[in-house]
């Protein structure tokens, strides 16, 4: 990755190294220090009521991660399910959104058509309804096509909001990528489309990447509309069943903290996989040019 | 391509498992653990039809019964508490139990929970409600009467030498008041659902509250984990807890009893709480069905009530004798425990009860003028909604405006050049066709639909078109005062400010350590940057959740860290109930909203900032520049088309950023940080399910954000063209 805040002439002051140092340890004092609260909750045994500073778990036990990864319903081992559900739902939006946005991303980016700045105009817009209202009747849409109850019906809502941010973000991806890269494609014979297949797809590699990832992530941590949608434990995605663990009058919160971690982890993973691609897909196509 | 891709998506959608084939009695429950393990005990002795028992999330229980049942989706009976009947009959989701309900057998509180006149709506299972534990380890004799517990302050000793709270419960919640309330006479709701938490009687009981806590006998900002936790942990001598207290001490050692709630000296009258009675209720088709009427005669059965006992449930039955112990003690509390008022108006009166209590207990005003303040909002909120008006202007006005559109779009048809224009676009159309259907389908109609919502008043069967009575009474804030907690523009106000102040820390958090981390000679780059984007890797209603914890004015980790301060550098802070007051609240809000938020800017302008050519910062160094002038006059400049796109897109999501608000402050105090969406909110699930006001709230913040952006849009346009010149 080359870099442009490069300052190579100048001379970095040990002072000036100091400082940054400092300044990220700080930032990820703050970043980390919830997080580690949630982790020790997790693997706490019996907590003495004392206020304390450090996210240190007393009494250490599995005890809590066990119970909620063992959950069974009959003969059913339910939270593999669970776990299946959240995968196959998230990567089922993932897919669907990326796949809707990919043309029409490309089409704003190269194409000059009648409507499309209403038609941007009007995605942008959709983004400031408060779902509070449009919740109700996307459900009573459901209804009426038999996907209440169902992973499709979840992808479908899921979808709604996971298809305009990709085509903002792809968009932006392939605005970044130089015409002449297709043009060059189509003086040697390519078509228009074939062009877009064999050149523009694969440099936009990375922004389609971390585009599914935002899309997976959000569908991944949803439970809302999940807990709304879904009426049957074995369809549960995980965010419900954590939701669970606090009820009305009975909150077992080390039990929340344990599902947390353990819902977490992939996303983590996932996260650290792509970190690398992470800056360069994210914002690749913002600067024109 | 394009079909390539409807067979793709049809393939994804074949791979998904259908639903499963329906079975003949439908059983509805939020059961889990325990009572899930019971009730499946219980219909293993079912040798009828067979039963689908559904387990629901309980959150959302409620909603998708009303949701299902209309629909004939919804279960044939379905487990839930009494005190939502006067919800369900208004939707019309039950139907009475007839001879469901065997007569004389239930205890009188139950019953008197279920029936209306002489119709039974329900039939009663198990009896909810709390009582008192006693730490048999730590005490060995109860206090004559509840303000005897003053006098333990001090006195009692846990064996690891930790201090011990005399009593433990949520002080601030109104579900325990009203049984100190009981014991002056009162209830929260009289039986003509009027505001009962008023008068001379509501001032003792809630000043007897705050006195429990001055005394320290108390603890001050107790819920339902906290009371666990302090009983469980031997560091609180007595609780007044429900059964699912006993639940959760399962695997400790701790010796303790349930006994009955005492009496409050200053009247001589016991304590009554509050009675939940978990019911069967029929939906309208189920009622009809002789089988299902013998299933819940089932799940009301003697053995039923045994099986429940078993598993530490308190039958509704009086003539089944309880195993003695806490299931016993439960049972007899309930026998003098009052029922909650199942009227839908109960649902209003709640957040105004609570709000008057904590008010109270902070010492913010008077007692008697916060509980003046909490029956006026009651009343509010209760006030009858617009009558109908008829839809004939605004279908006269859409008319007119379809008429308009038809003749603007023949005008564009028939321009010059359009067809020309149609011909250009078409490859174009080919691409974005299936994008503009499915964001059709899935967006804008929910959001039409929804924002049609605005138009109606009332629900079910008495929803009505009100034309814009909605708008009128928000923009008018209902009559009040302008500026009042809860009017529209000061919750507007609110918004603005929090919407500004998070933009302002995101961005200059997320640029201020993108440009350290983009610096080439830093050590352990690729680490800082992976720890750094962490907060939006967890799921954020998890992290909110855990900064509320760490906010507790006495246990969280905010409060550990300042009495660390204390010691290491000798400064007197003093612990703050961050909840209190605005400043404070609206400041941990931030806080975790911040949190949530930075690692999002932080990567887009690492991003933008690997797009500035090296070369022009070169040339301003070689210019003199020094690195501040490069930095404002370099670097901002050529990253700022990148950042707008985020910045403007971070400010909708903080603007409508429902979950940190909501799971945090929760809108404390009395409101005051409540931002626009959760007003909605509010509107529409805690104050008598008032969609359509609801939806004018949403309409109202689209509109506003929809005008800003456009006026942002073309200011920046006129701005590029003025450069240009």
């Amino acid at each position: 990755m080359s870099n442009a805040w490069q300052e190579k002439a100048e001379r970095v002051s040990p002072l000036e190294s100091v400082a940054s140092h400092a300044i990220l340890v700080l930032a990820v004092a703050f970043a980390l220090y919830p997080v580690l609260w949630v982790v020790s909750l997790a693997f706490s045994g019996d907590r003495p009521l004392v206020p304390e500073v450090l996210p240190i778990p007393h009494h250490p036990t599995l005890r809590h991660l066990t119970a909620v990864v063992t959950t069974r319903h009959g003969g059913d081992w339910l939270f593999g399910r669970q776990l299946a559900n959240s995968i196959i739902v998230s990567l089922a939006t993932a897919a669907v959104g990326v796949i809707i946005a990919i043309p029409t991303a490309y089409a704003l980016a190269r194409f000059r058509f009648a409507g499309k700045e209403r038609g941007l105009a009007a995605l942008l817009a959709t983004q400031m309804f408060p779902t509070v209202a449009s919740a109700i009747p996307l459900y009573l849409m459901l209804n009426a096509l038999h996907l209440l109850n169902s992973r499709t019906g979840l992808v479908v809502c899921y979808a709604s909001t996971s298809v305009p941010f990709a085509i903002f973000q792809l968009r932006a991806a392939f605005e970044a990528i130089p015409v002449d890269l297709e043009e060059a494609a189509m003086v040697d014979g390519a078509t228009r489309f074939g062009a877009f297949l064999r050149v523009v797809l694969p440099a936009a590699r990375p922004a389609i990447a971390v585009t599914s990832l935002f899309a997976f992530m959000s569908a991944y941590n949803e439970f809302i509309l999940a807990a709304t949608l879904l009426g049957r434990e074995e369809m549960f995605t995980l965010p419900v069943v954590l939701q669970r663990y606090i009820g009305e009058y009975d909150q077992q919160w080390e039990r929340f903290a344990a599902g947390a971690l353990v819902v977490s982890i992939p996303v983590m993973a996932l996260f650290y996989v792509a970190q690398r691609h992470l800056v360069a897909g994210l914002t690749s196509g913002g600067v024109k040019g | 391509m394009k079909r390539a891709l409807v067979t793709a998506l049809f393939a994804l959608l074949a791979l998904l498992p259908r639903r499963a084939l329906a079975a003949p009695i439908h059983l509805w429950h939020a059961y889990r653990d325990d009572e899930l393990a019971a009730l499946v005990a219980i219909l293993a002795q079912w040798k009828g039809e067979p039963v689908d028992a559904v387990s629901l999330p309980y959150d959302a229980y409620n909603a998708k019964l009303a949701a299902a049942i209309p629909l004939g989706d919804g279960p044939d009976l379905f487990i839930a508490e009494h005190k939502y009947l006067g919800d369900f009959r208004y939707r019309k989701l039950v139907a009475p139990v007839g001879d469901a309900l065997e007569p004389g057998v239930f205890s009188a509180p139950a019953l008197a929970a279920v029936r209306d006149g002489e119709v039974a709506w329900a039939v009663p299972l198990s009896n909810k409600c709390v009582a008192l534990y006693v730490n048999t380890d730590l005490v060995s004799r109860v206090p004559g009467d509840l303000e005897g517990m003053v006098d333990l302050v001090g006195t009692i000793r846990s064996p690891s030498g930790a201090a011990v709270v005399p009593l433990a419960f949520e002080t601030r919640n109104a579900y325990y008041v009203a049984a100190i309330f009981s014991a002056f006479g009162g209830a929260l709701l009289d039986d003509q659902d009027r505001f009962g938490l008023v008068g001379p009687a509501a001032v003792r009981a809630i000043e007897l509250d705050r006195w429990l806590i001055e005394k320290h006998a108390a603890p001050e900002d107790a819920d339902g984990a906290l009371v666990t936790n302090l009983f469980g942990s031997g560091q609180a001598a007595f609780a007044i807890s429900g059964p699912w207290l006993a639940a959760s001490l399962g695997g400790k050692n701790l010796h303790y009893r349930v006994e009955q709630l005492p009496i409050v000296r200053a009247t001589g009258l016991p304590m009554r709480p509050l009675l939940g009675v978990e019911s069967v209720m029929f939906s309208p088709t189920g009622a009809a069905r002789a089988e299902v009427r013998a299933l819940a005669r089932l799940l009301a059965s003697p053995e039923a009530a045994l099986i429940r006992a078993r598993y530490g449930t308190p039958s509704a039955r009086s003539d089944v004798v309880m195993p003695a112990g806490d299931v016993r003690a439960f049972a007899e509390q309930a026998l003098t425990a009052i029922p909650m008022p199942s009227s839908r108006a109960m649902s209003a009166a709640w957040d105004p009860a609570n709000r008057a209590i904590r008010k109270v207990l902070r010492r913010d005003v008077d007692t008697e003028v916060a509980l003046a303040e909490a029956k006026h909002r009651y009343d509010d909120v209760r006030r009858p909604l617009p009558e109908g008006t008829s839809p004939l202007p605004a279908l006269l006005l859409l008319g007119i405006l379809g008429l308009w559109g038809a003749f603007r779009w023949t005008q564009i048809v028939r321009a010059p050049g359009f067809g020309a224009e149609l011909r250009r676009s078409a490859p174009a159309y080919a691409y974005v066709t299936h994008a503009v259907i499915a964001v059709g389908v899935l967006v804008i109609v929910p959001l039409v639909l929804g924002a049609a919502t605005s138009l109606t008043a009332g629900n079910g069967d008495e929803r009505r078109y009100v034309g814009l009575a909605n708008f009128v009474s928000i923009l008018t804030a209902r009559g009040g005062p302008l500026l009042t907690t809860g009017s529209f523009y000061l919750v507007l106000l609110v918004t603005v400010f929090w919407t500004v102040c998070n933009v302002a820390f995101h961005v200059g958090i997320g640029l201020a350590l993108a440009l350290v981390l983009s610096r080439p000679t830093l050590r352990l780059r690729a680490v800082y940057r992976v720890l750094l984007i962490i907060p939006w890797a967890v799921p954020s209603y998890v992290t909110a959740l855990a900064w509320k914890g760490m906010f507790h004015r006495q246990f969280g980790a905010v409060t550990a860290l300042l009495y660390w301060l204390d010691r290491t550098l000798g400064l007197d802070l003093q612990p703050i109930d961050w909840f209190a007051r605005f400043s404070t609240a609206f400041a941990a809000n931030l806080a975790t909203n911040v949190w949530l938020g930075f690692p999002f800017m932080m990567v887009v302008t690492l991003g933008a900032l690997t797009a500035v050519p090296e070369d022009v910062l070169e040339a301003a160094k070689v210019d003199g520049a020094t690195r501040w002038q490069r930095l404002r006059l370099v670097t901002l400049p050529m990253i700022r088309p990148t950042l707008m796109p985020a910045v403007t897109l971070g400010a909708i999501w903080t603007f409508n950023m429902f979950n940190v608000v909501f799971l945090v402050s929760g809108g404390d105090p009395d409101g005051t940080t409540d931002i626009l969406v959760s007003e909605a909110y509010r509107w529409a699930f805690t104050r008598e399910n008032q969609y359509g006001y609801a939806a004018a709230y949403a309409v109202l913040i689209f509109l506003m954000l929809f005008g800003v952006t456009r006026l942002g849009a073309r200011t920046a346009r006129l701005r590029a063209q003025a450069e240009a010149t």
